[in-house]
């Protein structure tokens, strides 16, 4: 091959990648997203009514900081992403694997695992609220038929956090689960099949061929669980609104607290200290396990 | 669909424009307004039957009931719809404090010159006002804060109505000796109701120190540093501390309280009176059960009632249809219109209209709570009313209190904290 | 060979009971309190309605505040139709590129994706920009809203997906001639097939049970989306549990059958993979 002929190569291959097949999302996002969301970060710098503003400084921010359960809420963020996203990892990848291999009634049991995901925050919320309930709640029925008497699962500040957490993951897994079924239906047969061919047993098969295998799909669920978990209040709002009194509170739900009282410029200022932090955690991980794809 | 385009025709021709008015009236007969409220059932359905009797009367102007999320999230609605030049023709929001917050010489027609304003009591008045204008007209009923009680159960034991604190333990105690019921009802898992001995409190501070809202309000006085402003969270510390709340106080919701105190399972249930309302969907077998009382202070003599004023209804500044919108406010603080929203769901309470009555026939607790309105009696509007001041984390904090987590006295140093916060977010002088 | 059978059976009864237990017990929650009347469903017990009201409670549902459910149902489903197609055809674009031909944008594009899945949209701005483009309180708006924030998602999910496809196809594509237009929609959307479904049935989803996007951003009852009917019979004062209840059941359907259909799908792609193999 000639170098010209070389060089006409790559200009095709660099043709076959154009530039423009980002406009159309480039557009939308950048427009309707980017411009909006950080146009408002000059709001973090204000005291704002929605009808009118005035400039402050940092000011909000010092009021952030200064924020009584700033730090009970920093250490219940964390606690709750590392358990909800640690969970759907490993949860959803035992499942996806069960639900890829040869099960008795697959569809069935796919099906089951992601209803969960279809119900509304909402109805999980009361649902669980309710089979939750320390006295005539179902789940203390039941531990109760063992002589123990349960706990109150949500109002006691030593399990109300890792309740609501055990539901998160309850509703979120079936997700975590489809993206790894995805994972390891798009692993070619012929690795198994050369697997098996040299001896492998289910064991080494799995973790000499699907582990590796299924890394896009580990890496998607371990950044999108974490960032969720990291951001996440919606069910920690619908099931203990943060208590009792501030024990289940996480950042993100002082926060929203701040926005319902009307606190437009603080909780934006709130909103900038979130976004740091959770890009300082998410995008060296991001960068690390994408790199460690190209290698492989 | 004719709405959009005459609305359309509206803006073509120039905003304001008279000629565009009489150009566009003739051609689309129909006005129609559209009417904001939140979604508590009993709103809507008062709102709706308000709706189709302002039509029958005026069938040239037809109302829309549109429904929203009640609470913070209503909050924002309303703040953001307004923000955004996106509000209904007539709208419904708080009044106090929360209504302030709207920027309503902004936002909200001028109603000061309506011809109905004379009806209208001045408590309500003054707390629909901003320099002297008044911008709301009344919706729904005033309401008491204090407790609901279940009479069954106080007639079998042969119980008084407490007018002190320590009658109230005094009752408690006789029936949590004699009888399987809570003598407390409370409903963490709805934190905004653990909130009421806390505001339901007010008539017996405002008792004590007359001053205390406006040195509230100009960073003068404390909560931490006012004995008799902190009783109300020492009264809550008390009833958990004595053991007289239901056993499964941290995770019963309002409904559940609701059922208690009218069943008998419970017997005091610290409530807003628009409860009554809910009782009456509800409970209804059992609403004469149901008495109610203030919330006992020191003094027997001056017992007296805190009081929430009514809702009111507000007409959006650029609506393109500002007389029919006053038309239509006029119609709901009418006396006709007291008497639709009584028809359509009850009697809850006094009227804020003085020509409006309310039946001979109504539930039993409205009947005790009209009582703290007759000649003599005593009662006073709650701190929203007189303050704008009103820290956010305040039904967080009573949850802590009553569950015996924090005590009163550190709690009322983390209300002063939280109250500071939405002070610097108001800009109010004195505070910093 | 009967070991094996053994192990078949008893995997599969085991699998399905700790399913059913942990999944559908929760459901059937919903389910009998969908049937009471509104005091009994207001105690919250799990226990079998004393008497059933399945029509009642269906026909309260339907018809309240005017059949809003029903215009509630168009609007979802042609939200959730249009945005879902646009999320999966852009975001793969977008993940292909971005995948195949590293430069020195490729940080800066990648930052932008993470940001859009950390950083919450500032409500009344967007409001502001929206009518200032004459897309508010249109449903072609809310549209365009639910792409711009959920491109994140589709974006990382194809990328990811992208690197497990071979470039030696794309290469003998391209060498064959074909234009990135041929190479992106004929050869390897089609292999994209069980991420693509993957993007479909969770993103179908959100969107359809999205609420706090409808609220703010197509606002009025002709506009209800389905999420928002639960406010007919949820407030923070008084809620009717029992048509609650019935309103999720029957929202709930509609994603339940999508993903019924889909997930036969994702068995499809399996099995075409494997022959293909």
């Amino acid at each position: 091959m000639t170098t010209q002929n070389k060089k006409g190569t790559r200009r095709a291959f660099a043709a076959a990648y154009p530039s423009w097949f980002y406009l159309p999302a480039a557009v939308i996002f950048g427009i309707l997203f980017l411009f909006p969301t950080f146009a408002s970060l000059f709001f973090s710098l204000t005291r704002w009514t929605l009808f009118k503003y005035s400039f402050i400084g940092l000011d909000n921010f010092r009021q952030f900081f200064s924020e009584p359960f700033l730090v009970w809420g920093l250490i219940n963020t964390l606690i709750y992403a590392v358990v909800t996203s640690g969970s759907k990892v490993v949860l959803g990848m035992l499942l996806g694997i069960l639900l890829t291999s040869n099960v008795m009634m697959r569809g069935l049991l796919r099906a089951i695992v992601f209803f969960p995901v279809l119900v509304s925050t909402i109805g999980v919320g009361i649902t669980f609220t309710m089979l939750m309930h320390p006295t005539n709640g179902l789940i203390n029925d039941v531990i109760a038929v063992f002589g123990v008497k349960g706990p109150a699962w949500l109002t006691d500040p030593r399990f109300a956090l890792l309740s609501v957490a055990f539901v998160d993951v309850w509703k979120g897994v079936g997700l975590a689960t489809v993206i790894y079924i995805a994972g390891i239906v798009s692993i070619p047969a012929e690795y198994y099949e050369a697997a098996k061919m040299d001896g492998a047993n289910a064991l080494q098969r799995f973790w000499n061929v699907t582990l590796p295998l299924a890394r896009p799909a580990t890496v998607t669920v371990i950044i999108l669980s974490l960032i969720g978990g990291l951001r996440s209040f919606d069910l920690i709002w619908a099931m203990t609104k943060g208590g009792p009194g501030f024990t289940t509170d996480v950042v993100a739900s002082v926060i929203y607290k701040q926005y319902q009282a009307g606190f437009y410029g603080l909780s934006t200022a709130g909103n900038v200290v979130l976004f740091v932090l959770v890009a300082a955690i998410v995008v060296p991980l991001s960068f690390v396990l994408n790199r460690r794809e190209v290698e492989a | 669909m004719t709405y959009e385009i005459s609305r359309r025709l509206l803006v073509a021709a120039a905003a304001g424009s008279a000629l565009a008015l009489s150009f566009a009236t003739p051609a689309f007969a129909e006005v129609k307004l559209t009417f904001l409220v939140d979604n508590a059932a009993a709103t809507v359905t008062a709102s709706e039957a308000l709706a189709a009797a302002f039509h029958a009367k005026n069938p040239d102007i037809s109302v829309e009931v549109e429904s929203r999320p009640g609470g913070g999230e209503g909050d924002n609605i309303v703040k953001t719809r307004l923000a955004t030049g996106e509000m209904t023709d007539v709208f419904m929001y708080n009044t106090g404090s929360l209504f302030h917050a709207l920027n309503p010489q902004q936002n909200m027609l001028d109603l000061t010159d309506e011809s109905y304003q004379s009806d209208i009591m001045d408590t309500f008045k003054s707390v629909v006002s901003e320099n002297g204008r008044i911008y709301g007209a009344p919706f729904r009923t005033t309401m008491g804060g204090g407790v609901l009680y279940n009479k069954k159960i106080y007639a079998e034991l042969g119980l008084k109505v407490p007018k002190t604190w320590p009658e109230f333990m005094q009752n408690n105690a006789i029936i949590k000796e004699k009888t399987k019921a809570a003598p407390v009802i409370q409903t963490f898992k709805d934190t905004w109701t653990s909130q009421l001995f806390f505001l339901g409190d007010f008539y017996n501070v405002l008792r004590a120190v007359p001053t205390f809202p406006e040195d509230f309000t100009a960073n003068k006085a404390k909560f931490a540093t006012t004995p008799a402003a902190i009783k109300g969270f020492e009264h809550q510390e008390e009833v958990f501390k004595a053991g007289f709340l239901n056993e499964d106080f941290g995770s019963a919701s309002y409904d559940d309280g609701l059922r208690m105190v009218s069943t008998g399972e419970g017997v005091h249930y610290p409530m807003l009176t628009f409860a009554i309302g809910n009782l009456f969907e509800t409970y209804k077998d059992n609403l004469d059960d149901v008495g109610f009382f203030a919330l006992p202070g020191d003094e027997a003599a001056n017992n007296g009632l805190t009081v929430w004023v009514g809702e009111g209804i507000y007409g959006y500044a650029q609506t393109e249809h500002p007389d029919e919108a006053k038309k239509f406010m006029a119609f709901v603080a009418s006396k006709e219109g007291c008497d639709v929203q009584t028809e359509a769901i009850g009697a809850l309470g006094p009227y804020m209209t003085k020509s409006c009555t309310l039946p001979d026939d109504v539930p039993s607790p409205t009947k005790d709570l009209v009582s703290y309105f007759a000649e003599g009696a005593k009662n006073a509007p709650a701190l929203e009313f007189l303050s704008p001041v009103k820290g956010p984390a305040l039904e967080q904090i009573t949850v802590e209190i009553g569950s015996g987590i924090r005590s009163p006295i550190d709690g009322a140093k983390l209300y002063d904290e939280d109250v500071r916060k939405q002070a610097l977010q108001l800009d109010l002088p004195g505070w910093e | 060979m009967t070991a094996k059978k053994l192990r078949y059976y008893a995997t599969g009864i085991l699998s399905l009971a700790v399913a059913c237990i942990v999944f559908v017990v929760p459901f059937l929650f919903i389910v009998v309190n969908a049937l009471k009347d509104k005091p009994e469903a207001a105690r919250l017990h799990f226990t079998w309605p004393t008497e059933t009201h399945l029509w009642e409670n269906l026909v309260a549902v339907v018809q309240a505040r005017d059949y809003m459910l029903i215009t509630a149902f168009v609007n979802s489903i042609i939200l959730t139709v249009v945005a879902v197609t646009g999320l999966v055809v852009f975001g793969a674009m977008v993940g292909f590129v971005l995948q195949r031909r590293p430069s020195r944008w490729s940080g800066l594009i990648n930052f932008m994706v993470l940001a859009g899945l950390i950083m919450p949209p500032a409500v009344v701005p967007t409001i502001w920009l929206l009518q200032w483009l004459g897309l508010f309180k249109t449903l072609s708006g809310l549209i365009l809203i639910e792409i711009a924030y959920s491109l994140s998602f589709s974006v990382l999910l194809f990328r990811a997906f992208i690197a497990t496809i071979p470039r030696e196809l794309d290469e003998a594509a391209i060498l064959e001639g074909a234009g990135p237009f041929t190479l992106f929609f004929r050869v390897v959307l089609p292999l994209l097939k069980p991420v693509a479904v993957t993007v479909i049935v969770v993103q179908s989803v959100a969107i359809f049970n999205d609420f706090t996007n409808p609220l703010y951003y197509l606002p009025g009852s002709k506009n209800a989306t389905v999420q928002l009917t639960l406010f007919n019979f949820q407030s923070m004062f008084n809620t009717s549990y029992n048509l609650l209840f019935m309103n999720i059941l029957i929202i709930t359907i509609p994603p339940l059958i999508m993903f019924l259909f889909f997930n036969r799908q994702i068995v499809e792609g399996m099995t075409a993979g494997a022959v293909k193999g």
